[in-house]
């Protein structure tokens, strides 16, 4: 437990190394803006991305203990990439942010860690930072869902309505489009009108 | 030439992903997939006889231009800046402050510097002054110029096809410089090669031929109607017979046609259904001119005219003395400062006088259209409606403002009054993320298509943002709003970013909180949904 | 690069002047032609581009709002942010000529880590307000070189401007808040790097060839002083139409002159016309009263619509059959 202790006290540098790699997998143009404007609304990447990693981060060093905080870790993750899902980046570039972080662990205790006293502990660490980078992999796989998922159902529920209107679909016992929705609002419809 | 998902192995680790740090002008436009829309189809553009009709392929290298494009271009570019002062002082007086840069929502959501307003209007801009000005002409890049290549022209696509003409540059620009329009000429410019995209040029062909973006012909319309009537009654036990074309009315109501298929925007129909109903209002609804929306105005000033004609003709033809606009917000933008000067003089209207409570409409006086925000507001403000806010207690909302109407119209209290007389609980959103400065939906323009849904993503998550932030803090679980494309989109993007999050149009609230006469006890909103607390007892 | 050549053609020009005089003896090149044909070049061309906007209709009324708009009588209308009268407008158009209300719209205090941080966006307003306001009152100051009897508002403006007391001569606080804000717009666009993305070598040069009048005329002032009875009989030949070039005005004057001439002959061909333009912006000289009163575009053409006469024939049955009345049975 002492390798967290030392991180704790480290965790104003590693964070600000941590956001700046992130920050530079922008085009260079950008990534000033994101750095610097302020406001959480002005730069709401910039704002998300640093709370982000920094909620990650003492989760990690409260460690793998109980069942939500697992939960919680999640969520923060969530949250950058849910972003990354949607810029210009191929999968692996979306999460290449999470792996940097022990490169920076390891610069930052160069000299604490010298002659292995802590090896364990941070080999401990640094899976709990791979299991993080999967975590990562299913919410990226999610999001990418999530987007084709919300295609899908935006022509779905037009075409649903579009026959609906033109008498096509009869609004009892048909069968329209699988959409949680829409199969929703015919269960209702159909349970008001009996 | 559209990039998929692929990486090569030994970028897999890289990290510092950097574009090379070129001048922006060296730097042609790469089409990524999911960003973009499909190219306007032939047919849909020889309905309107555009020039250049053919399918076509932007993803695709050949874009099957006429030979002589860019002299199209040139002498579009000559002939614009002759007719609009806007256009010939914007590509001019621009001094690069960068005060825009950063508060265009798709550079906010994208970070890709092209999405800057200022370097969206540098596009065009540098063009101009390869063509038009002596010290481009002269001078070439040195002075910001550069020649009109097909690289140059597919980029002028790419951003101009990424730019929702919200207007909120032009509420930070000291010289109040617009991107809207200046992309706006920039798509009557690409419009001249037949360089439309298809979720354009598709309702536009519809809105000509039969009245609507959708292509509801009339029966359908009158059909869709009477699907929300049956809904009406199982709310409110109430039966309501609406009227089609009838001459002879006292008010036509046009409102976009999203309204009539799309939910959300079928509840908020309903909602004025139940509005007039109640009120007895005198009125009629067209199905010719069915759409008070227009994608025509995402073409050309000449499409939007074509299309916008339609609703001083049908009041015209029957003989109403006014119009009652629905809620939509590129609409409002057009009735409000493009319709009179195209269509008008509406002379053969009366000035709009409500006949619920006597109250003028002067400020809608020449142009006799009246907002249906503007309408309610002042039957609520004299007592008009008997409402149950309490309806709506199991909603906490917020108000989005929409672009057009915060920046090209200014209606920004009329729909908070209304809101807070229908409702209990409703919360703004931040300062800087509402009224002037609100930020869009990301899919306005005619860019809510499915294929570019990233985009959509992107673009709008400065307004999600913002909305999370309320529903983390309040629980704010409604976001309302007056714009069709609005209750359209939003609701996609609340499903990626908020969830928990649904959309409503204010008229859905309003008929949620109206206490009609004659009705039975409402146990359900206008969504069929239970309304908590007030169950139906078994 | 873009930076080095507009360094270097402000160097260059410096140096024209310089051997010009120095060198050539061209004093009358210099002191009377090249400023006549620029102020010629000035004026023509400043008139000639407002006329080229003017010529140019403003179609429809396209104010951008950014307040209530005016509507029921008791909704409180915001007059000047969405003005409906031109009273509005003059008073919008004022705040924005004189105090860059839009760009004071980027002023945002956030408390960030318990702290208030002021964004970059508020150093822009000021350094801009600041630099236009300063080149004005130093550019009225130099009136007394024009005129025969120094007006008092030029005394009083001296006064006023040098009332810290500091230094022989008198130091101008104008001289240095244009120089230092000049200076911050110029590295502005050096290290933001979204301004320096989207800058061009048309951004630099104004800045340069201005930074050079200031610093050659600062240094005129308080270090290396020119003939000062010379320079005024100059002017005065120049505005009586009777030029003269006195003996022993320094060659710094001349400097100072020429790079002016240019600033004066550069003007109606760059950017830095957005002085007249910004007069003549629809979005924000216009009232926003497009629905009580109708615009009138003077090119408005008609267009071919699909007529209700054509709608009905396509679609009679459809309509009888569905109970929507129609015109022809």
């Amino acid at each position: 437990m002492r390798l967290n202790s030392l991180l704790a006290d480290k965790k104003a540098s590693i964070l600000g190394k941590w956001f700046d790699i992130i920050i530079e997998s922008y085009p260079p143009d950008t990534s000033n803006f994101l750095k610097n404007q302020g406001s959480r609304f002005a730069n709401p990447i910039g704002s998300t991305i640093s709370q982000g990693i920094e909620d990650i981060f003492d989760e990690l060093l409260r460690g793998p203990n109980p069942l939500q905080a697992e939960g919680k870790t999640s969520q923060f993750l969530d949250n950058i990439v849910r972003i990354r899902a949607v810029q210009d980046f191929t999968p692996s570039q979306a999460l290449s942010f999470i792996f940097p972080l022990k490169r920076i662990i390891r610069e930052e205790l160069t000299v604490e860690i010298a002659g292995s006293r802590f090896s364990d502990e941070i080999l401990a660490f640094e899976s709990a930072i791979d299991n993080l980078a999967l975590s990562a992999f299913d919410i990226y796989i999610k999001c990418r869902e999530q987007i084709y998922e919300i295609k899908a159902n935006e022509s779905k529920s037009m075409t649903f309505r579009l026959l609906q209107m033109a008498n096509l679909i009869n609004d009892n016992n048909g069968h329209g489009p699988d959409s949680k929705e829409n199969n929703n609002l015919k269960i209702k419809r159909g349970e008001v009108k009996k | 030439m559209a990039t998929k998902f692929t990486a090569k192995p030994d970028e897999l680790s890289k990290l510092d992903y950097k574009p090379p740090k070129k001048g922006w002008m060296d730097n042609p436009v790469e089409f990524k997939e999911n960003t973009f829309c499909w190219g306007a189809k032939g047919k849909n553009l020889k309905i309107i006889d555009f020039p250049n009709a053919r399918d076509w392929s932007p993803a695709e290298e050949d874009w099957k231009l006429p030979e002589n494009w860019q002299e199209i271009v040139l002498e579009g570019i000559k002939e614009r800046l002759s007719k609009y002062r806007s256009l010939r002082l914007f590509m001019d007086i621009c001094v690069r402050c960068g005060a825009c840069a950063d508060k265009c929502h798709f550079f906010i959501g994208s970070g890709d510097p092209k999405n800057m307003p200022v370097l969206r209007a540098e596009l065009l801009r540098s063009i101009y002054r390869r063509y038009f000005t002596a010290s481009g002409k002269m001078l070439g890049k040195i002075a910001g110029a550069r020649e009109l290549t097909i690289d140059v022209l597919k980029e002028l696509w790419y951003y101009y096809y990424q730019c929702t003409e919200c207007r909120r540059c032009s509420v930070f620009c000291p010289y109040g410089i617009d991107q809207a329009e200046i992309t706006m000429m920039g798509r009557e410019l690409l419009n001249l090669l037949g360089l439309n995209i298809d979720w354009i040029a598709g309702p536009v062909a519809n809105c000509y031929m039969k009245g609507n973006h959708l292509g509801l012909e009339p029966h359908t319309i009158k059909n869709g109607i009477e699907f929300f009537l049956d809904d009406i009654e199982t709310v409110t036990g109430i039966k309501i017979k609406p009227t089609f074309n009838r001459k002879g009315a006292e008010i036509l109501f046009v409102t976009p046609s999203g309204d009539l298929f799309a939910d959300p925007g079928t509840y908020t129909c309903m909602g004025y259904l139940m509005l007039f109903h109640e009120l007895g209002l005198d009125y009629t609804w067209s199905t010719y001119a069915s759409e008070g929306g227009n994608f025509g105005f995402f073409t050309s000033n000449e499409m939007a005219k074509r299309l916008n004609a339609k609703i001083y003709a049908e009041a015209k033809r029957l003989g109403v003395k006014w119009i009652i606009g629905g809620e939509c917000g590129h609409m409002w933008r057009v009735v409000h400062q493009y319709m009179d000067t195209w269509n008008g003089p509406a002379d053969f209207l009366e000035e709009p006088v409500s006949p619920i409570t006597g109250t003028k409409f002067e400020n809608a006086k020449s142009t006799k259209m009246v907002h249906i925000a503007e309408f309610t507001a002042d039957l609520i403000k004299n007592g008009k409606l008997k409402l149950d806010p309490s309806r709506n207690d199991h909603l906490k909302v917020t108000w989005h403002d929409s672009c057009n109407t915060a920046r090209g119209m200014g209606i920004l209290e009329e729909p908070r009054y209304v809101l807070r007389n229908v409702c209990n609980h409703f919360y703004e959103m931040p300062e800087e993320t509402i009224r002037e400065r609100t930020f869009c939906c990301g899919s306005g323009t005619g860019l809510n298509a499915s294929e570019n849904m990233e985009l959509r993503m992107r673009g709008g998550f400065a307004r999600a943002n913002a909305v999370k932030y309320v529903r983390d803090r309040y629980g704010v679980n409604m976001l309302a709003n007056i714009c069709a494309i609005d209750r359209a989109t939003l609701k996609a993007l609340m499903e990626y970013w908020a969830p928990d999050v649904q959309v409503a149009g204010l008229h859905e609230l309003v008929a949620n909180a109206l206490v009609m006469k004659g009705e039975k006890e409402r146990t359900q909103d206008l969504r069929l949904e239970p309304l908590p607390g007030k169950e139906a007892k078994e | 690069m873009r930076i080095l050549f507009s360094f270097f053609a402000v160097i260059a020009l410096a140096l024209i002047a310089y051997a010009g005089v120095k060198i050539a003896n061209l004093q009358f090149l210099f002191g009377v032609v090249i400023p006549y044909i620029a102020i010629a070049i000035f004026i023509l061309g400043f008139i000639y581009r407002v006329l080229k906007w003017g010529s140019s209709p403003v179609p429809f009324r396209i104010p951008t709002t950014c307040g209530q708009q005016e509507s029921l009588s008791w909704i409180k209308q915001n007059k000047i942010e969405n003005p409906s009268s031109a009273s509005g407008v003059v008073i919008r158009m004022a705040l924005e000529v004189l105090l860059f209300r839009s760009l004071f719209r980027n002023l945002k205090t956030q408390l960030k880590e318990g702290k208030l941080v002021y964004g970059e966006a508020k150093w822009l307003w000021l350094a801009g307000l600041a630099f236009h306001w300063s080149f004005l009152i130093i550019f009225v100051r130099h009136f007394r070189f024009f005129l025969q009897n120094t007006p008092s508002f030029i005394k009083t403006i001296e006064g006023l401007d040098s009332f810290l007391q500091v230094g022989v001569p008198l130091l101008y606080m104008t001289d240095i808040v244009l120089l230092g804000a000049v200076t911050y717009l110029f590295l502005r666009r050096v290290f933001i790097p979204q301004v320096n993305y989207i800058s061009l070598a048309a951004d630099y040069f104004p800045l340069f060839l201005i930074l050079g009048i200031a610093s050659s005329g600062v240094v005129m002032r308080y270090f290396y002083k020119v003939h000062i009875v010379g320079v005024k009989e100059l002017a005065m030949g120049l505005v009586t139409l009777s030029p003269v070039i006195p003996q022993g005005v320094g060659v710094m004057f001349y400097i100072h002159l020429f790079l002016i001439c240019t600033l004066l002959a550069y003007f109606p061909l760059s950017k830095l016309m957005h002085m007249g333009g910004v007069f003549l912006s629809p979005t924000r000289n216009m009232a926003n009263n497009s629905r009580r009163a109708r615009h009138i575009n003077p090119w408005n053409y008609p267009v071919h619509i699909h007529t209700y006469e054509e709608y009905e024939n396509d679609f009679r049955e459809k309509m009888k059959k569905a109970g929507i009345p129609v015109e022809k049975e």
